[in-house]
């Protein structure tokens, strides 16, 4: 992750974040130290439970953790500055400007007393210096290119009077006012309707397309993932466990937390007979963690030193000469070797013990 | 929307008709002092009492008097004559009004701003100093009497009675037309005591339900766009004022109920004076005609907040 891929730049690199809220009942480690890079012109997926972080890492990185107390440190550095360290009225000028957010439920993010195109005036008379009629015009443009039916008339329509599809769009809309250079997606389709997700999905790939922009795409559907995203992150109790391009994350997956992501999804091509394995448990605390690996308590593979050493987030087969692609990376003390038999089981239709079986006894730590 | 409106408009008037049977009933049927007697002066003849009765109507019987009474004030506007002064009630109540409206109308400004402003900045400064100064202070603004703090507060700033002589005292009211200023001075004590437990309500009212609207998803919306802080709070505060409009019908009424109590403290010569001292003397006609003019006032702001609302929020509108 850390090289440019394909030549194209860097338009946002996440350093180490941490994100942690004092509460009454202790400190809650939102986000545990996290690195990542978003790419101009293509999209991060990150990908979690809810309660990993992911929404938070974005927030902070338009500032909107700040009010709510958060203690954030490390970097989110945007075009060479240090979107922590700026001053809230900088920041506030990025805003919505150049990074730009959507958000999971477009009804309640939309403010229900105002027009659609009024919302959308205000979004572009926040960063440019236009005038009311232009900037109605600009917004009437803006419904346009974003599918939305006779815009000259919606323009003045309520939030209420849209249908679902045509709230994200209009948030969409709304979020593409000042042509960011990167737009923040959070679970932007799990509100709606699978077909309306779809045409929500193919809305982001041709604007994607047409305005160059970088997306983050945050969701907890790997199936939307794999639709969308160029490169992922799965993001576990506030950590990165493991990133690859998407090719990667499907076809070779390394983390056992992946593992159990990809065995939950139902698939339409799978034999009835064939059934989901969920991840046994809940989301850990993000007040007191677990010990270790994070992921051990509900991991099918752990070994008893697992509750003690903490893996780093390195790549997956360290010390290999067959290393096909630097760039994933993986946080697990299994041995790499072990992982690929373990998978090559799991892909093969068996159940985690089933693959324990099979790969029999394994020396643990790589 | 007409519809609705006329529809609101004739439950209206049958609301009236109700309130006057209550009052009705509440000083006739029940058992009070005979107006005829109180008229008569002391020891009087039982023939003059019977005088009077006749010429009051007081010896009809209650249904007959009662439907007489409504005929007259729905189908000719006329409220009737005093039993004390045979003054007509219309013309006791119209002297009286401008002191009353003077009085409610710059409570009411007070009220609003003062409730509406030290609750939004409540809100936006949670758990500061100023924010529990504020609530503290609406407590106790909330839990004490109005005619309590009527006198207190004469007791404190009166220019004849005070401690620390600032304002007018009670009777110093004049018309607005004769002196503005004395007008003015003499009316700041009044709205400031009678604006006080609406104001302290509608400030711990304003305060919840902004704290509420600006943990809403649209104002992280709002904040993601890139406004200005003053933008975004704007945001909240619009989606906030909305429950505190329904809410300002019902306290329109306690601001009437205390300026019955407001005048009487500050010996201000309004219509809620009236409303009292014709209580006293069981002047039942005047007390019919206050009450009915402060039902109806009741009435048609709550038609107004009604319409006001489905102005402020599309949703309502439509449904």
């Amino acid at each position: 992750m850390t090289q440019a891929l394909g030549g194209s730049d860097v338009v946002l690199r996440v350093e180490d974040l941490r994100v942690e809220f004092p509460s009454e009942d202790g400190v809650v480690h939102a986000v545990d130290g996290i690195t990542y890079e978003v790419h101009s012109g293509r999209t991060l997926g990150i990908v979690g439970e809810s309660g990993s972080g992911k929404t938070v890492s974005s927030l902070t990185t338009l500032g909107l953790t700040r009010r709510q107390g958060a203690r954030v440190s490390g970097r989110i550095l945007f075009e060479g500055q240090d979107l922590l360290t700026l001053p809230e009225e900088r920041l506030r000028a990025i805003r919505g400007n150049e990074i730009a957010m959507i958000f999971q439920d477009p009804l309640s993010s939309l403010h229900p007393l105002y027009r659609v195109g009024a919302q959308l005036v205000e979004a572009v008379c926040a960063h440019r210096d236009v005038s009311r009629a232009k900037a109605r015009e600009h917004a009437i443009e803006l419904l346009d290119l974003v599918g939305i039916p006779d815009p000259a008339r919606r323009v003045d329509a309520y939030p209420h009077e849209f249908s679902g599809g045509m709230r994200q769009r209009a948030m969409i809309a709304m979020a593409l006012a000042n042509e960011p250079k990167l737009l923040i997606a959070d679970e932007p389709t799990t509100a709606l309707d699978v077909t309306v997700q779809a045409q929500i999905l193919a809305l982001m790939e041709r604007l994607q397309r047409e305005l160059g922009m970088a997306i983050v795409f945050i969701t907890h559907d790997l199936g939307v993932v794999a639709e969308m995203a160029d490169e992922i992150a799965v993001m576990y109790a506030g950590r990165i466990v493991e990133t690859a391009s998407a090719a990667r994350v499907f076809a070779a997956p390394e983390h056992p937390y992946t593992w159990g992501l990809l065995k939950s999804i139902p698939r339409l091509d799978a034999p009835r007979e064939q059934e989901l394995v969920p991840i046994p448990g809940a989301p850990p605390s993000l007040i007191r963690p677990p010990s270790g690996c994070h992921f051990h308590p509900r991991c099918p593979y752990a070994q008893p030193d697992h509750a003690r050493v903490d893996p780093a987030l390195a790549s997956s087969l360290e010390g290999e000469p067959a290393a096909d692609e630097p760039g994933h990376l993986v946080a697990c003390l299994l041995h790499a070797d072990v992982r690929r038999r373990l998978w090559r089981q799991l892909a093969a239709g068996d159940t985690p013990e089933q693959a324990l079986v099979a790969v029999g006894p394994f020396q643990e730590s790589a | 929307m007409t519809a609705y409106i006329v529809r609101r408009v004739l439950w209206g008037i049958a609301l009236l008709v109700i309130v006057c049977a209550l009052t009705f009933v509440l000083f006739r049927v029940f058992p009070t002092a005979n107006p005829a007697q109180l008229r008569a002066g002391r020891s009087p003849q039982p023939k003059v009492i019977h005088e009077i009765e006749r010429v009051l109507g007081l010896n009809k019987s209650l249904s007959t008097q009662f439907f007489d009474y409504v005929k007259n004030v729905f189908l000719h506007f006329n409220l009737g004559y005093s039993y004390y002064s045979d003054e007509s009630v219309r013309s006791l109540i119209s002297e009286r009004l401008p002191a009353t409206i003077s009085l409610t109308l710059g409570a009411g400004v007070l009220w609003i701003v003062g409730g509406l402003g030290v609750g939004i900045l409540s809100a936006l400064r949670r758990h500061s100093l100023l924010d529990r100064l504020a609530m503290g202070g609406a407590l106790v603004l909330v839990s004490a009497p109005e005619f309590w703090l009527g006198l207190i507060a004469l007791f404190l700033f009166a220019q004849d009675i005070g401690q620390w002589r600032i304002f007018p005292g009670a009777g110093s009211y004049v018309g607005i037309t004769s002196d503005p200023w004395q007008w003015f001075t003499s009316m700041i004590m009044p709205w400031f005591v009678l604006a006080s437990g609406s104001a302290a309500v509608f400030a711990r009212l304003m305060r919840g339900s902004l704290i509420e609207t600006m943990g809403e998803d649209y104002i992280r919306t709002a904040r993601a766009k890139g406004l200005a802080e003053r933008r975004v709070v704007r945001h909240g505060v619009r989606s906030a004022i909305n429950p505190i409009v329904t809410l300002f019908g019902l306290e329109i009424g306690t601001l009437l109920g205390g300026t019955v109590l407001i005048e009487t403290v500050f010996n201000i010569p309004g219509v809620g004076r009236l409303a009292y001292d014709s209580i006293t003397t069981a002047d039942f006609s005047v007390i019919q005609g206050t009450v009915l003019l402060a039902a109806m006032f009741i009435i048609v702001a709550n038609i107004v907040v009604d319409i006001a609302y489905a102005y402020l929020d599309p949703r309502v509108r439509y449904s």
